[in-house]
């Protein structure tokens, strides 16, 4: 089963990045943007009887290493019928 | 006092660690690899600078998680301590060994430079040879440093005097100025409750030497090996 993790700096916290590439796109004319906030995105596949199962072993995964509490969100999403980013290098 | 310097795949400051152990301080030191858990030979563990495991995820995450730092707990409560510094502070806080998380430079860019800390706690192994208030000048060189904490625990920290050094000016001024990378109250450096895991984003081995500079990270060296006593136990507080 496949999902996909989407890990977010909490409300509150300051992102840097997210301010910098703020001001970039203002620089190109995309000064209509009121916020932007960069997070990660963490896709994958698990071996598990059920999907109830293989989502609370992505949570597990979630809590002890791909997000940290005192700065991350996380929501977890299954992804259906579809396959995970090539692994084959694009030329 | 036998010290360990704990090497993972991308650490950068392990030689320089084990330099001043052994060249300028004389003291046994090895190196610990990363997967090792036999840690019954050593006084004080050293994580150091770097860039392990390429930093990816967060700085320190997967470091964290390896062998020899899930040994560090059984560690300590056996009596040892453990100095964590820059990337090893990183890790110490992935790890949960000490409070709090490091975070991007609030000025986006990566700070290579001298700076000034001043002393809030000189009651620690760490830190007896110094005087609560003094200023010692180290170096830093990181690019994620901002050290947080919610209030709550920062609330905690004060109450406990867990907040060993801020960034402030030569003179021991703490200012916005004299904060390198926008961390929380410019904390640079805590340690755990019990006072044995300390973390600093300072780098001490790069100040131990006067043809380098100057030797102000030299005190914390003789801080830990005056906390030694004989049975091989370090004195608390």
């Amino acid at each position: 089963m496949r999902f996909r993790v989407l890990v977010r700096l909490k409300r509150g916290i300051l992102d840097v990045q997210g301010a910098a590439v703020q001001r970039s796109l203002a620089g190109l004319g995309f000064g209509d943007v009121r916020e932007l906030r960069i997070g990660k995105l963490v896709e994958v596949d698990v071996d598990e009887a059920t999907p109830a199962a293989a989502r609370a072993r992505v949570d597990e995964m979630c809590r002890r290493l791909l997000a940290n509490p005192i700065l991350e969100d996380y929501t977890i999403e299954e992804i259906e019928g579809e396959r995970l980013a090539a692994r084959e290098p694009v030329r | 006092m036998r010290f360990g310097v704990v090497v993972f795949p991308g650490t950068w400051s392990d030689c320089d660690f084990h330099y001043v152990i052994s060249e300028v301080l004389h003291q046994p030191v090895k190196y610990v690899w990363h997967r090792d858990r036999e840690l019954a030979d050593f006084d004080c563990l050293v994580l150091p600078g770097g860039f392990s495991y390429g930093d990816y995820l967060r700085a320190g995450a997967v470091a964290g998680r390896s062998p020899v730092v899930e040994a560090l707990p059984a560690f300590v409560a056996g009596g040892g301590v453990v100095l964590g510094s820059c990337n090893g502070f990183q890790i110490l806080c992935e790890a949960g060994l000490l409070p709090g998380a490091l975070m991007r430079n609030e000025c986006l860019q990566y700070r290579c430079q001298s700076t000034h800390l001043l002393v809030e706690n000189a009651e620690t192994v760490f830190t007896r040879a110094t005087r609560p208030g003094q200023v010692l000048a180290m170096p830093i060189s990181h690019g994620e440093g901002k050290y947080h904490v919610d209030a709550e625990t920062l609330a905690a920290l004060r109450r406990r005097n867990q907040i060993v050094f801020r960034y402030c000016t030569p003179e021991g001024q703490v200012t916005r100025a004299a904060n390198p990378n926008g961390s929380l109250d410019n904390i640079a450096g805590v340690v755990n409750e019990e006072g044995t895991v300390l973390g600093l984003m300072p780098h001490p081995e790069r100040a131990a030497e006067s043809a380098l500079g100057g030797t102000d990270g030299l005190v914390i060296f003789h801080s830990l090996l005056g906390s030694l006593v004989e049975d091989g136990s370090f004195l608390k507080r």
